[in-house]
């Protein structure tokens, strides 16, 4: 087989990987960077409420139908309750209800939207027009503040405007005060409220609107509020602070009056717990949608006709076959020892539940204790099955143990630790004893960091989030990384450490 | 780097082997792989050796199955000295070597005894896979004790010197003398502190020698210089050696051979993954002289013009 063959295969190879992969960015727009990805937003509540006992029914409003932004995906978690959903004058809402709940109860609800594609512009039907909701005391105040409003506006915007600007500025024992409440720490919060009594007095349709402000990134968001006035045959939105007037598209409309978001039947205590967060997963169905007509059926034979949940699986999947790309150069380029072909990569894969830092003491942990037990089972003179198993089982008590600790110390690392692959660190131990053995305690000990080092890269490679963007988008790339190692395969040349071994016959 | 790639290109032109050198351009085009069996088992080996008249230690039992442990007493009774050994043992493990009879039963060379039970169950370890490489089951060998020429005395620190020649396709390329240490703990492989005695080829006398990675010349625990030693029956060593490549049918292999004081050279056993330390033993690069023997092969047709080749093209240059 000559060399000439292996280049044209490679050659081969790269050319398909690369024509491929500009077709996919040039042509079907796939992103080249996790950056470019659209705007496309994860919310996720977690409610949570103390059941009486007995039937309990929990009424949620979502997001299904705010008309600025279209909602992807939404998905309810609730063990043991029944999910429908209803309309009601305003808003959707979904209805969980179960038969018998005793105790804490946690249902989770979470919608994915899409702000870089607003719904189509639907004629909105003028509202039937709604009583403002005041005392008779409170009627006479609030015409007296319409009117003075009245008279510095135009239109209906400038009136709503006015309006809010001077609830906003009401002073203790001014009319706008007696209107907002007496606590100052709630009335801010009751602008929006009180702002729609007011416009609806003026006889401008009006509404409060509640959302969620979806930058930056965090948990426990807090739900926000503004109002919507009806104007020129459509709603128009009309923000209560500079926060929320500068959020622009990344307010995402929620539900409409003055209600909380969920209130609970059959309970009580209800909490409610709001995550925001830019969506991973989701981050290249748009690119797909968008092709989804062009190439219809590329797409059905792609990773992206795939569920969900494989998808994610392939997203690591994906990035293993580079570790083992990054495996070949640091063994036969730079010539790393390690524990078996391929031990490093599997225990790159590990630590992605444990994170890096962690894994590492871990690892070294498990192992040495793992080498102590193993020596002394030496002296048993164990046959080769029941002495594997042996430490297997004594690994397995070691994370266990490990597990415990490192909880009691307040380390939650320990319990990711659990699935920490216990096949691999037995086959390590074994391997290592028999390195210990055969070559030395000083080849062992090399050959450890060595696989240590290996999977320190590895795991920094296939954790890398544009590394695992770029192979789960284009697969094809793997062509290239085949074409590479191959190349590799005929690489006779000198490893790094050979230079530093064989430097005295350099002289 | 520059000084990264400055080294790279003077091992080259030293003809230096590196590790994926050896695997790429000569283990894998020269050692089917169908081979590795006869040389990975010694009883295989042996069998071989003995077929093609090559000398070897003399079996004395090959114990294949628990029961035949019983039939070992009659078999050695003949025998005042013997070794058990694991076919497919490596590096030492699981020897015992047997110099006598005393009153608790057979005296091993460090001294100790050992009984016929004791004798017994460690030869059902044996069989049991204890000392074989990967744990599987193997067989035990019960065969001649060498007695070691004392040529090498001065040089060695307890345990069994032995002369190790790399030869390619039939030609003995490199060789040098494996001399325990204290630090190999009587063993003689490099990677586990024995020193590497360089030879010249032509004369079959020692040159200096590699301890790790470093060039040394005087042996590390008796400060006797280790240049210079002739190597006696050198010219029937190099016969085995080149004989070793239609016995298995490596053509890339390491031939470890023993120096009897009476019987003279005996093959202890082959290697198809000889290590590359034996370029600093001898200074000099394994890569040039294989590429030599490539590019003359044609012209190498019996052993002794390929003897001859070793010892005229593998002559030691004064350094």
């Amino acid at each position: 087989m000559s060399k000439l063959h292996l280049y044209v295969l490679a050659g081969l190879l790269v050319l398909a990987g690369a024509s491929a992969t500009a077709y996919k960015v040039l042509v079907l727009g796939f992103p080249l960077s996790p950056n470019q990805r659209s705007e496309i937003w994860r919310v996720e509540l977690q409610l949570a409420y103390d059941a009486d006992g007995g039937p309990a029914k929990l009424l949620l409003s979502v997001p299904s139908d705010t008309g600025q932004v279209s909602v992807m995906d939404q998905g309810f978690a609730a063990r043991g309750y029944g999910v429908t959903t209803e309309r009601t004058r305003l808003n959707e809402r979904a209805v969980f209800s179960i038969a018998d709940a005793q105790g804490r109860q946690y249902l989770y609800y979470r919608v994915v939207v899409d702000l870089s594609k607003p719904p189509p512009a639907q004629p909105q039907p003028a509202p039937t027009s709604q009583a403002p909701r005041f005392t008779p005391d409170e009627l006479l105040v609030a015409h007296s503040l319409v009117d003075s409003a009245r008279a510095k506006a135009a239109d209906a915007r400038t009136l709503a405007d006015v309006i809010v600007e001077r609830l906003k500025a009401a002073k203790p024992g001014d009319e706008a005060s007696y209107l907002l409440g007496r606590d100052p720490m709630r009335s801010q919060a009751r602008v929006p409220v009180v702002a729609v009594d007011l416009l609806r007095l003026a006889g401008v349709p009006a509404e409060v609107v509640n959302g969620v402000l979806l930058k930056p990134e965090r948990r426990n968001a807090r739900f926000v509020r503004w109002l919507e006035i009806y104007d020129d045959d459509h709603w128009t939105p009309i923000y209560t602070s500079d926060a929320l007037k500068a959020a622009g598209p990344y307010l995402l409309p929620w539900w409409r009056g003055p209600a909380l978001v969920a209130h609970v039947q059959g309970g009580k205590n209800l909490a409610t717990d709001v995550t925001v967060s830019r969506s991973l997963e989701f981050s290249t169905r748009v690119a797909v949608a968008r092709q989804r007509a062009l190439e219809h059926r590329l797409i059905e034979f792609s990773l992206f006709g795939l569920p969900l949940q494989a998808q994610l699986l392939f997203r690591t999947l994906l990035a293993v076959p580079l570790g083992a790309f990054v495996l070949v150069v640091l063994r036969n380029v730079v010539g790393f020892k390690t524990f078996g072909t391929f031990m490093p990569v599997l225990i790159a894969l590990a630590f992605r539940q444990t994170g890096l830092a962690a894994g590492i003491v871990f690892f070294t942990i498990v192992l040495s204790f793992g080498l102590v037990v193993r020596f002394y089972f030496d002296h048993l003179k164990l046959l080769l099955v029941p002495r594997l198993a042996a430490i297997l089982i004594v690994v397995v008590m070691v994370i266990a143990a490990l597990s415990v600790v490192s909880h009691r110390l307040g380390v939650d690392v320990g319990l990711s630790l659990g699935l920490f692959p216990i096949v691999i660190l037995t086959m390590t131990i074994e391997r290592m004893t028999i390195a210990w053995e055969e070559r030395g305690p000083r080849d062992a000990l090399q050959q450890a960091g060595g696989s240590l080092a290996v999977a320190a890269v590895c795991y920094l490679l296939i954790q890398h989030t544009l590394i695992r963007h770029l192979l789960f988008v284009f697969p094809e790339l793997l062509l290239i990384v085949l074409a590479a190692t191959l190349l590799l395969g005929r690489y006779t040349g000198y490893r790094l450490v050979e230079l530093r071994r064989f430097r005295v016959l350099a002289k | 780097m520059t000084g990264l790639i400055a080294t790279a290109r003077a091992l080259r032109e030293r003809g230096v082997l590196g590790l994926n050198a050896r695997n790429g351009e000569f283990m894998l085009p020269w050692n089917p792989r169908r081979f590795y069996p006869l040389v990975d088992d010694k009883v295989l080996t042996k069998t071989l050796a003995r077929e093609h008249g090559v000398a070897v230690p003399e079996v004395y039992a090959i114990i294949e199955i628990p029961r035949q442990i019983r039939e070992l007493k009659s078999k050695v009774a003949a025998h005042e000295e013997f070794v058990v050994k694991p076919a497919r043992g490596s590096g030492g493990e699981g020897i015992v070597v047997v110099t006598g009879r005393g009153p608790d039963g057979y005296r091993r060379i460090d001294g100790t005894s050992m009984d016929e039970h004791e004798l017994a169950f460690h030869i059902s370890n044996i069989l049991a896979g204890i000392f074989s490489l990967g744990g599987t089951p193997d067989k035990a060998l019960v065969e001649y004790r060498v007695n070691f020429d004392p040529v090498f005395d001065a040089v060695t620190y307890r345990g069994v010197p032995d002369v190790r020649v790399i030869v390619f396709l039939g030609v003995p390329v490199m060789a040098m003398v494996r001399l325990p240490t204290r630090k190999s703990g009587g063993r003689a492989n490099l990677h586990q502190g024995a020193l590497g005695t360089g030879v010249d080829m032509a004369s079959g006398k020692t040159l200096s020698a590699v301890l790790r990675t470093s060039i040394v010349d005087v042996h590390p625990d008796t400060g006797v210089p280790v240049a210079g030693i002739q190597i006696p029956h050198w010219q029937t060593m190099l016969e085995i050696a080149s004989r070793s490549y239609e016995l298995t049918g490596l053509g890339y292999q390491g031939i470890d051979i023993v120096l009897d004081r009476k019987l003279g050279p005996m093959v202890l056993e082959l290697n198809a993954r000889p290590g590359l330390a034996i370029q600093m033993a001898n200074r000099s690069g394994l890569r040039a002289r294989l590429e030599a023997v490539l590019r003359d092969r044609a012209s190498l047709d019996s052993a002794a013009a390929r003897i001859a080749y070793a010892r005229e093209r593998f002559a030691a240059r004064p350094a």
